[in-house]
């Protein structure tokens, strides 16, 4: 089986400052793959030039078995994505923005009309299939956000800081989602600041300031650094001069 | 193409969902073309003047009467010292006062010479030059007359004929300028409006990551703007013609179809202001600065090009209002076809090809 996201020394460069500095991973198909760092370590970045917002300066990378910089439709058709901001239209219902995003993917009227129902029943919203997405609270809108960014069946999702300002008990139902897609065979690619949802991926990778500093399941990297917590391990990593860091990683 | 269509109905979810915007496009041309055309008028008419008479003879109330019968004034009082005249213009009850001196009619037959004096309220310069030929070319209709009898060696005989708008209705400028203003108020701050609230919402990254070509996504967000432009077009149209008695002379097909082009310059526009920023309120911003002041200003709407200086002048060749506006009065007021609005239609065309160019290259760029 094919991997799902290889990256070569994909680096980004906006004038002198490196961004993302010449990064290397794999993701496995079905994997859910954390991407965590500090504000501004370039984990964004990353992920926008694997979704082709961005072009990379220098490197090698292929998302879904595509090169990014010479496949980006066959790329694009593959994926789904989910950003920082809500990504809803406010002044639509639930339907229509379900029907608007599958039609955007080029999904049937057919098919579009079954995964609708399959998507309000899922998230149990029938009765507010009609109702514009301004009238609900911020946690069903991003549930709904998750379950359009997959409504046409990608092979990945990236999903950047998907829970930002939610409560702990969406959010848990939110990772329900997630577990579900990855269930499926979805590859899930998730940035996140929340160091208990680190726990839940099945591998993550630690950036700062532009490099991967490291890249193991939860278990290993606690073990590695000794840590109780993620968060520990984040925070070692994080505070460490990058001097020492180069000899430890 | 199926994805265009999704696109466009949501667009239209969007615009019809707006009420509140839907009623200020659809009001503003309708307020403006009423006001413009009922209220704010630099047409003379019914002006208010005083005449001190200080002939009191056949011939100076002669005079007054071709005034007023002109429709253009009417005599609001009679004035009987000198001194009262400068007390009626401080409060601003006349425009106007024609002092007729003594002797008058004496004077036009035996002396050969009868001096009168028009005395105008200047403070308003373009109103108080319009005043004295109005009421110059009653006097001199009026001399005529009186002279017609004698028949001078040699005469030259001007015969004045206001062409294209013989009654002068200020109407037939406001109403290709209104069209104007609003098209480009809708296409370009609309849509330029309307991309970046996308990024404001961060939905344009979504757009960007799916499958959707960038023309797709332009095109999909111009074209209900398009049409409801033209809508707009066709009511001000409507408005000019039936309400205000606007001719279209010219072919009303060639009409629309340079409406169409000057929407798409000015949607071009909004879409390149909208590569500009990512923010709705600096959209509006440039919008309203950067083009509805220049298509004010300078498109010879409001104010003659004719009478600016050479730089401002040259500078209005760069507006395409200046272009649209000659072409709306030539097509609708002198009738003129293709072939003689082929100039300033091929100037208008070839903006647009380049501001379209321009916009899609730069909107193609990924967002950074």
């Amino acid at each position: 089986m094919s991997k799902a996201i290889v990256t070569r020394n994909l680096t980004k460069r906006f004038g002198d400052f490196i961004a993302t500095n010449a990064i290397t991973f794999e993701v496995e198909q079905g994997e859910i793959f954390g991407f965590l760092g500090a504000n501004g370590a370039g984990k964004t970045t990353a992920m926008r030039m694997l979704c082709g917002l961005l072009k990379p300066s220098s490197g090698e990378a292929t998302v879904a078995g595509f090169n990014i910089f010479t496949q980006a439709e066959q790329v694009k058709r593959r994926i789904g994505y989910m950003s920082q901001k809500f990504s809803l239209y406010e002044d639509l219902t639930v339907k229509e923005n379900i029907r608007f995003y599958g039609g955007i993917y080029g999904l049937s009227h057919q098919q579009i009309k079954s995964k609708t129902e399959e998507l309000l029943g899922k998230l149990q919203l029938q009765k507010e299939a009609d109702h514009l997405v301004s009238s609900l609270p911020l946690g069903w809108k991003q549930k709904l956000s998750f379950s359009i960014a997959v409504l046409h069946n990608p092979s990945i999702v990236f999903l950047d800081e998907p829970t930002g300002g939610v409560d702990p008990i969406t959010r848990r139902q939110f990772w329900d989602l997630i577990y579900e897609a990855a269930d499926g065979g979805v590859t899930i690619f998730v940035t996140t600041h929340y160091m208990d949802e680190a726990e839940y991926c099945n591998r993550i990778s630690i950036m700062v300031d532009g490099r991967i500093k490291a890249l193991d399941t939860p278990a290993r990297l606690k073990e590695q650094y000794r840590a109780d917590s993620m968060n520990e391990v984040f925070l070692q990593l994080a505070r460490a001069k990058p001097a020492e860091n180069n000899s430890s990683s | 193409m199926r994805e265009f269509f999704v696109f466009v109905r949501k667009e239209c979810y969007h615009i019809f969902r707006d009420r509140r915007t839907l009623l200020i496009l659809f009001g503003m041309p309708v307020v403006l073309i009423v006001l413009f055309g009922f209220a704010i008028t630099n047409e003379v008419r019914n002006v208010k003047i005083a005449v001190l008479d200080q002939a009191q003879d056949a011939y100076s109330r002669q005079l007054t009467d071709r005034i007023t019968a002109s429709g253009y004034f009417t005599v609001d009082r009679y004035l009987h010292a000198e001194q009262d005249i400068e007390p009626v213009f401080r409060k601003g009850e006349v425009k106007m006062v024609m002092v007729v001196p003594p002797n008058f009619g004496h004077k036009f037959y035996h002396g050969r010479k009868a001096p009168l004096q028009l005395l105008t309220d200047a403070s308003d310069p373009n109103t108080g030059t319009t005043l004295v030929n109005y009421a110059n070319a009653i006097i001199l209709r009026y001399q005529q007359e009186m002279t017609g009898k004698i028949t001078l060696p040699l005469t030259i005989q001007p015969e004045a004929r206001m062409i294209y708008n013989p009654s002068l209705k200020s109407v037939f400028l406001f109403v290709p300028g209104v069209m104007t203003l609003i098209l480009m108020l809708v296409c370009a701050m609309m849509t330029s409006i309307t991309i970046t609230r996308e990024k404001e919402l961060g939905t344009m990254e979504i757009l960007l990551v799916s499958p959707l070509k960038p023309v797709t996504i332009i095109a999909g967000k111009v074209i209900p703007y398009i049409a409801l432009s033209f809508i707009i077009a066709l009511t001000i149209l409507a408005m000019g013609f039936w309400i205000f008695g606007m001719p279209i002379r010219g072919s009303l097909l060639l009409l629309l179809l340079e409406c169409l082009l000057f929407c798409l310059a000015a949607l071009s526009l909004g879409i390149l202001i909208s590569s500009l920023t990512n923010s709705q309120q600096t959209a509006m911003m440039i919008s309203m600065m950067g083009l509805l002041l220049p298509t004010i200003l300078l498109s010879g709407f409001v104010f003659p090009l004719e009478s600016m200086p050479k730089p401002l002048q040259i500078f209005a060749n760069i507006v395409p209002a200046k272009w649209f506006i000659i072409i709306l009065k030539d097509v609708m007021l002198k009738g003129a076809g293709l072939r003689q609005v082929w100039q300033p239609t091929l100037i208008l065309g070839g903006m647009t090809l380049f501001f379209l160019l321009v916009s899609v290259r730069k909107f193609k760029t990924r967002l950074s």
